[in-house]
Parts: structure tokens; sequence; C-alpha cells
């Protein structure tokens, strides 16, 4: 008889649950705090509904574009070529020392921006420096006197500058990312106003270098070495014998029934590693699934295939069987055209296996990788032949089809563990739990952020709301 | 056992060099960073050759011996080919390495128009009767948790179509939270981005602690050796 | 003959089925067809609804119309064929806008399944509705490049570097609205048009933070709920699915009334997804319907 479908509810959690607990307490505690995410539903909506609608109504106008961008969003000045040549044939206003009915009236030229420096940018790999300014006087949003400034750059401080690029008024920062490393650099920016451009003095020479250490990623190297830490340890704990306790995966657990379901009905078992290649580390994790898969269908001898989409995941899925079967005793069972290609092209993939599924019928269907739009269509035709369908993915868009249409379904992390759960093996046991270092991190800060986040917004404390930024920016990524 | 620790060698090396990669940007970590991309993409142009031969072995063992299905097997290697063929040789485009192979008037961009994109539009398309039918058969209000699920698909799939402007727009002001595509909106962008959020935090300590253990060479199954 | 007969287990008639069984059990086929017909009878029957935007596809929309003429726009065609009834209709609307608008038209791509479909828009659109427009001087085809992000964040320093021609080989410097282009910084907005990876979440990383340039998206309905977290901040609007892209037709017709005969694709598809998705609502209901029905004959059963 085929082994029964998923079931869920909270008796199905409970007799999941490996660890001694008491179920009446249990039940009563669930009791409890049913009424706690009714409460919270109801507050949080109100409070999340005024909010949205505040970010709606802000986001609906045309948002300004940022100042102290390049060029984004101005009106290109002319060429600085030209305005740098009338700015050196003349550097007072035309007309002022003349009567003014004989010649036209010309404005004076803008003042020149000050403290003009330019540095190597830091945390790169040589291929910029930032040239800062203090704006000119005159650029004032209201007159609109000065448009924009000149970026002008020569490699020798007694050398011609040219104009490099133009950056647009009210910036004080323009990134020069077209040096070469080991050049000398010097700079001058020039307040452009119509024809008229008024250069500073000279900043420099600089050159670019490379740094050795990128300080823009300074949280995510506290964060790796955290995790990579706690990992490590719970693996050494591990490897020392000390038991640690893992929830049970109803999916993982179901793999040797599905198998054995296959055995029983006499049809062949399918596995499918995802769509992607072996640089996606979803479609490693199929793979080594597939090597505790191959182990029980060796044993069992039920006959398995393994269509892939990409050639060099045909070759690692070929050498992963053969060491399964070998490592039972069954070399013997093993063929090469288990594992064979079909094409690279994602519906004709799916078009070759669906055509697999109805043509053969098998019996167990296993969906361990990355996978896109095809996965609805690969479970609805497994489900159509009668298959026992186990699926995992880390792909948070397509888990909702699986779990839809499979009968378990590993979601995202459950896939990178169901290695460990299938091999047993102490020490990757132990890598999960560091994972639950991770993860707890993760909790506090966002319980500490939301509370913190709720009580700024709420009271207007600008102290509260600082907090919150920084805290903000303390996990923002500057790459 | 050189088979298996060359290869976690290599894997090691280059696991390190690339996490290094991530923080400091100096030479030659951040050409390595780069250029390993590349080679992997090179490696894999390589693997096309012994896919497709694999391919052609495949199926063309089959219509030898006339297997099962061996018509089929006959169908994929004449599509397969065709289009590298006409594709290789250029026919009826600009010839020449340098030549469009999908330039107008080629053959290969007729195929391509005529007979590639209807068919993966066709096999697109299938989803919307999946859809239909996963729906009709999972969608049940068992428990608690799946009826509410049921509520918030119903009101997406009304909230995603004109429908739902019609069904609700003439509420007034006051209880506009209520209105439909507004509801639908919320759902997708609170509750169903924070359960997002959860498994992709879930995902991203599941990939960090896979990729330690395949650099440290703890989990090798997968080079056909047995985990450590 | 005795050994003829049927034995007294077998004689037992088979039990008759009611409507829940009928329910319970309905044939996938009839479900296709019912869907099909949900499809085709509203395109034949063309029964089309009214479309307001939403202020999240709206935001794109304002943008543009905020964009002085003369304004570069960058429109990066990511996606390919399975997904162009989504895609496409997005990509025509907002094509079409920044034409009306007298902007500068940038189209590249980061698949390399986007430049067949900027031929096809450059057939449906700009041949179509803005025949004055030269190409080099108001619209221009950069083509596909492969490298995905790493392609994104080389073009953000350096455009011309990247593509020194345009899709059919001619030199980017001859072109009058390439000579003043240098990188991507030099774009008013960018808008990806995507379905998948690399797509509109790697444009705002590697373009539109770093470069601080706004960057707009249209992607399918399905890949809509992942960008959410990037609106408003990072992402300054998103057209999701089809109804994503006739809310835009909608905005575009509303404001340019003239181009409303070719500019309702989206808006026209409206009606079948309307239909079948009210198919789906149908069959869920349906199921549960014999779902509780089940049920309750057990409960009965049981008490009986």
């Amino acid at each position: 008889m085929p082994p029964c479908r998923k079931d869920s509810g909270n008796h199905a959690i409970l007799s999941r649950l490996s660890i001694p607990f008491s179920k009446v307490l249990f039940f009563r505690f669930v009791r409890l705090i049913r009424f706690v995410p009714v409460l919270i539903v109801i507050l949080g909506l109100t409070i999340s509904w005024s909010s949205f609608s505040a970010v709606c109504a802000a986001a609906g106008p045309a948002s300004k574009p940022p100042t102290g961008t390049p060029s984004a969003g101005a009106t290109p000045a002319k060429s600085a070529q030209s305005q740098l040549a009338a700015a050196e044939e003349r550097t007072a206003p035309v007309g002022h020392d003349q009567g003014p009915s004989a010649l036209p009236y010309v404005p004076a030229p803008p003042a020149s921006p000050t403290e003009v420096k330019a540095i190597d940018s830091p945390s790169d790999h040589g291929e910029s420096i930032t040239v800062t300014w203090v704006m000119s006087h005159d650029d004032v949003p209201a007159t609109g006197k000065v448009t924009g400034y000149a970026i002008m750059r020569c490699e020798t401080p007694d050398g011609a500058f040219e104009q490099v690029s133009t950056a647009p008024a009210q910036s004080e920062e323009y990134l020069d990312t077209s040096v070469s490393e080991q050049v000398k650099y010097s700079y001058r920016v020039g307040a452009i106003c119509g024809a008229l451009v008024s250069l500073s003095s000279v900043a420099g020479p600089i050159v670019a270098r490379q740094q050795w250490f990128d300080a823009r990623v300074m949280n995510l190297l506290v964060i790796a070495i955290i995790l990579v830490s706690a990992i490590l340890w719970f693996v050494f704990q591990a490897g020392r014998g000390k038991k640690l306790f893992i929830r049970r995966i109803s999916g993982i657990e179901a793999v040797e029934e599905a198998v054995g379901r296959a055995t029983e009905m006499g049809k062949p078992i399918l596995f499918i590693p995802g769509i992607q290649d072996m640089d996606n580390v979803q479609t490693v994790a199929g793979l080594t699934i597939l090597a505790s898969v191959g182990k029980l269908a060796a044993q069992y001898e039920t006959k398995l295939e393994v269509p892939v989409s990409r050639s060099l995941v045909m070759s690692t899925a070929r050498e992963t069987l053969k060491q399964a079967y070998l490592s039972v005793g069954r070399p013997d069972l093993y063929s090469d055209d288990m594992a064979y290609y079909v094409t690279d092209e994602q519906f004709g993939y799916v078009a070759a296996v669906d055509g697999i599924m109805v043509r053969e019928k098998p019996a167990t269907c296993f969906y361990m990788g990355a996978f896109f739009a095809e996965s609805l269509i690969l479970a609805e035709t497994g489900s159509s032949v009668g298959a026992i369908q186990i699926a995992g993915t880390a792909m948070p868009t397509q888990l909702p089809f699986f779990v839809a249409a499979c009968d378990y379904t590993l979601i995202g992390e459950e896939l990178f563990a169901a290695s460990a759960y299938l091999s047993q093996d102490k020490r990757m046991i132990g890598s999960l739990k560091g994972q639950d270092v991770g993860k707890g991190i993760a909790m506090f800060f966002i319980l500490f952020g939301s509370i913190v986040a709720t009580v700024g917004s709420v009271s207007g404390n600008s102290s509260v709301a600082a907090f919150t930024d920084w805290l903000r920016n303390l996990f923002r990524l500057n790459f | 056992m050189l088979r298996v620790q060359i290869p976690l060698i290599i894997t090691f090396i280059v696991g390190a060099a690339l996490i290094v990669a991530v923080f400091v940007p100096h030479f030659p970590f951040y050409e390595a960073n780069e250029n390993f991309s590349v080679y992997f993409d090179l490696i894999a142009v390589f693997a096309f050759i012994l896919g497709g031969g694999n391919l052609l072995k495949i199926h063309g063992d089959r219509i030898w011996k006339k297997g099962r299905d061996w018509k089929y097997s006959m169908v994929t290697v004449v599509g397969f080919l065709a289009m590298l063929i006409v594709g290789a040789l250029k026919i009826g485009g600009p010839p020449g390495l340098t030549g469009d192979v999908s330039a107008d008037g080629s053959w290969f961009g007729f195929m391509y128009d005529a007979i590639f994109v209807p068919l993966q539009s066709t096999m697109f398309s299938l989803l919307a009767f999946f859809v239909a039918s996963a729906s009709y058969r999972a969608f049940r209000a068992k428990t608690k948790e799946a009826s509410m699920l049921l509520v918030a698909a119903f009101i997406i799939l009304i909230g995603r179509t004109p429908l739902g402007h019609y069904m609700t727009g003439w509420l007034p002001p006051e209880l506009q939270f209520l209105h439909v595509p507004n509801l639908s909106n919320w759902i997708l962008s609170i509750p169903n981005m924070a359960g997002q959020r959860a498994i992709m935090i879930g995902i991203a300590l599941g990939i960090i602690s896979t990729s330690l253990k395949l650099i440290l060479g703890i989990e090798r199954s997968y080079l056909g050796g047995e985990s450590k | 003959m005795a050994e003829d007969r049927p034995s007294t287990e077998e004689r037992k008639p088979a039990a008759r089925k009611d409507v829940i069984d009928v329910l319970k059990a309905i044939d996938r086929r009839i479900i296709f067809l019912l869907i099909a017909l949900a499809v085709i009878l509203p395109l034949i029957f063309h029964l089309v609804f009214s479309v307001r935007t939403s202020p999240i596809v709206q935001a794109i929309f304002d943008k543009v119309e905020a964009l002085p003429p003369g304004s570069k726009v960058m429109v990066s065609f990511d996606y390919g064929p399975s997904t162009v009834p989504e895609n496409q209709p997005m990509a025509e609307a907002v094509c079409r806008h920044i034409l009306a608008k007298d902007l500068k038209l940038y189209m590249m791509a980061v698949w390399a399944t986007g430049p067949p479909q900027v031929e096809v828009l450059a057939t449906n659109v700009i041949e179509r509705d803005f025949p004055s427009k030269a190409y080099g001087v108001d619209w221009i085809n950069l083509g596909y490049k492969a490298g995905n992000q790493g392609l994104i964040n080389a073009i953000l320093l350096n455009l011309k570097g990247m593509y020194t021609t345009d899709v059919h080989g001619a030199s980017i410097d001859g072109f009058e609205m390439m000579k003043d282009v240098q990188n991507l910084t030099d774009m008013s907005l960018i808008i990806c048009i995507g379905s998948g990876f690399p797509g509109v979440r790697e444009w705002v990383q590697f373009a539109g933070d770093p470069g601080r340039i706004p960057v707009a998206g249209g992607v399918t309905a399905v890949e809509a709920p992942l960008l959410y977290p990037y609106y408003p901040r990072q992402l300054l609007g998103l057209m999701g699915g089809l109804q994503g892209a006739a809310e835009y037709e909608a905005a575009v017709v509303k404001k340019y009334p003239q181009y409303k005969e070719h500019a309702e694709k989206a808006v026209k598809l409206m009606g079948p997804q309307t239909v079948a998705h009210l198919v789906i609502i149908a069959f869920v209901i349906i199921g549960n319907i014999a779902f509780f029905g089940e049920r309750r004959r057990l409960t009965r059963a049981k008490k009986g």
C-alpha cells in the first residue's frame, strides 16, 4: 500500500517531536498563545495599513533626483573646452567698463569653487580618484547662476588641463573612474555660468592605488566571522561526540518509504537535480541527496533515472551514483546511462521530463535543486501519473507551487540540511546547529529593530530615530 | 584516493581565495574574482560537447536498436542536428565566424521565431492550466491556517483583476483599507514578504553552512567520496 | 453453472455516486477545457474592463512625465520569449510614453533573448506610432552583452568601453545621442523589464544604489512580491505582471489618447485574466464543497 500522503495540524506536529514534551502542557500553551497572534494581527493591521498608505502617498508623485549625482537628470552643460578657452580669454565681464549703450551686458564670472581636494578613493582596486570641493558662493538654487562644475584633469602639474566630465550644480564631489594606476593626476574644478568658467586652484598630484582591505564591507566581515566560528565550533563539538538535537523533517523521513514504494510497485524513481549548473549551491545540495537516494535504490535494486539540464551536472551525477552503488556493494547495477543530458533550455527540458513521466510512469519523483517556472509543470504531471513527490528548493517563488502540488516539500534551508539528515554524519549535523546561531542573531535584531523603529515612529523622538537609522546602516551593504 | 583529494584541495584553495576577494580589492584577489567566473563559463561551454555527445549516444542507441519510444528519439536527433547544422553553417545569413547567426533571412532566425518561440510559449502557457488543477486539488480548508490561506488567495486573485475595483470601489474613503486591490497589495507587501524574508534568511544561512562544508571538504559526496 | 455465477460479495451493487463524489473527482481535462474557454471567449467577445492605475505604477508614469524633453532614459530588456505576454506590453507602454515625451530612448539587454524583443518593439511602437523618430538621434538599440551583473557594474563606470558598437555593428561614436553619454550616471532614469536573473534587483544593486540613479522595474507577477521591499526607497516604481502593464497602459492612454488604438494590449488581456481567475476561484470553492460534504458524510457514517 502506498505510504500515506502528508498530514497537518497540531497532532501531526506533535507526533513528529522527538523530545519528551508533556502533551497536556503543550496543548494548554497552544490554547493560550492562540489569542496573542490575533491581537498582534489586529494591532499590526492598523499600524501597518496606516504606514503603508502613508508610504504609497509619499511615493506617488515623482521624486526629485538626488543632488550630487554627476550629470544625472541635468541638462548637460556646454563643452568646457570652449568654455575654458573663453574663460582664459576673458576673466572680466565685457561691457561694464564701457558705455552701457555701446556693448551688450555680460554677467560677471561666478566665484570659483574652493578647497578642492583629490584623494585616492578608499576601498577600491585603484580604479578611481575622488575629487571634492566647496561649492562656489554663486551656486545658489534661487539664482541659478552656476549651472554645473567642470572637472579638469592633467597628468602632470604643469601640463594642459583637459575636461573629463561635468558635475551638476549643488554638488561637491566627483568620482573620476577613468584613471590609470600609478599615473599622477592633478585636478581643477571650474564653476560654469553660461560660457564662463571660473577655475579653482590645482589639487594634486595624486595616484590611484589598490587597497588591501575594503572597509565598506566591514560589517559583512564581522557577521561572516561570527557565523563561520559558530558553525566550526559546533562541527568540532559534534566531532568530539557531543549529542546535538535536531528536529525531524517529514520530507526527509519519507525518502526511504518513497524509494520502497517504487520498489514494491516495480516502477522507476525519477530524480531531478534542478535546472541550474554546478556553480549553484542548490544543485550541489541536490546531488548530495542523490547520493543517499542512489544508495537506497542500489540496496532495493530499483531503477533510477536522472535526466539533467547541464552537462557538468551529468558528469557529477554519474560520479555520485557510481560511488553510491559501489559503497553498498552493487556496482553491477550501475550504468552511465542512469544520468543523461537532455537540454539546457528550460522548457525543452521540462517537456522532455514530462514525456518521461507520462510514458514511464515513475512511482516516485524527487525534485531537489533550483527550479523556476517549470516547477509546477513538473509537479502537476507527476501528480497526474500517481507518483509520490518529494521536492526541495531554495527558490522562494517556487515553494508555493511545490507545497501545493507535492506530497512533501523541503523548504529553503531544509534542502541544505537534508544531506546531514540522510548521512547522519555527526559533523554535518553540527553544522546545522551552527546555523541556529545565525538565526538567533537575525531574530534578535529583527525584534529589537522593529521595536526601536516603532517607538521612534510613534513617539517622534529624534534620538530614537537617529538610533534607528544607525542600526539600519549597520546592516547596509555598501558595495 | 587522489581522485577525491586533488579536487578537494583545489576546492579549498579557490573557495578561500574567492572569499578573501570579497574583502581584499588588491591584486590578485580582485582579478581572481572576475576571472574565475569566466573560467567556469569556459568549462561549461566545453561541457556542451559532452552533453551533446551524450544526447546523440543515448537517442542514437535507442533508434538503432528500435528501443522503446524510438520515434521520439528520432524527433530529438533530427531537431538537434537541424538547428546545429543550420546555425553552424549560418545558412541564409551573413557567413563567417562573426556573422550574426540570427540575422534577417537566416534559417536559424526563422526556425527560432517559427518553432522555438511558439514551443517555449506553449510550455509556459501550460502553467495556466496546471495552476487551476493544482488549486482545485490542493486548496482545502482543512485547518484554520489553510482557511486563512484560502481567503488570502481569493483576495489576491480578485485584487489582481479589474473586478476588484468594481466590487469595492464604492467604499467610502474611511473604509478604503477594505478595497480589494488595496488588501491584495497589503497581503503581498506585508505578511507575504515577512514570510519570504524569513525563508530567505534561512536559505542564506543554509548556503553559508553548505558552502563552508564544501570548501573544508566535510561534504564530499558530490565528488563521489564518502562524507568525512 | 454455479461457477459462472458471481459470488455474493461480487454481486453487491456499486455504491451510488452522489453530487459530492462527482465534485470530489472532477476530471482534470474538464478543468483544462474550462480554463481554455475562460481565456478564449473573452478574447472573441472583446470583453474589456477599465483599469485604474495603482500608486506603485503611477510613480513610474509620473517620473517619466516629469522629465524635461531631451532627458536620457535607459530601458533594459531582460526577458525571453516565455514571458513576452507579461513583459512585452509593459515594455511597449513605457517606450511609447518615453518617445511621446520626446525623451532619448536607450535600449539594451543583459539577457541574450532581449534584442529580438527590442526589434519587435521597434516594429510595433516606433515604426507605427513614431515614424519621425530617427535612429541614433531619438532612440538606439545597444544590443546584448554577456556579463550579467558584471556588465551593469562595468557600464555604470564606462558604458562606451563595453558598448563600442550598437546592435547592428555601427560604431557608437557615430551616433549623435551617444556623444554626451559616458556612463550610466548620464541617464535620468533606468527602467528594467525583467523576468528573472539578472533583472530588476541587479539593476538596483549595481546601478541604482551605487550610481544614485532612479530605477524602475517591470516584472512578471510571480517575481513582483520579491521586489516590494525595494519600493519606494531603491525602486521608484514597479509594474507587476499583466495587471501592472495594463495599469501603465491605462495611464498612458489617459494622458495621450491619440495612441489608444495600439496601446492597450494588456488592458484587452485583463478580460481573459479576470474570467480565468474567477474560474479558478469557482473550482477551489467546488473542491471545498466536496471536501466538507465528504467530511460530513464520514461523520454521519461514524455516528450511524
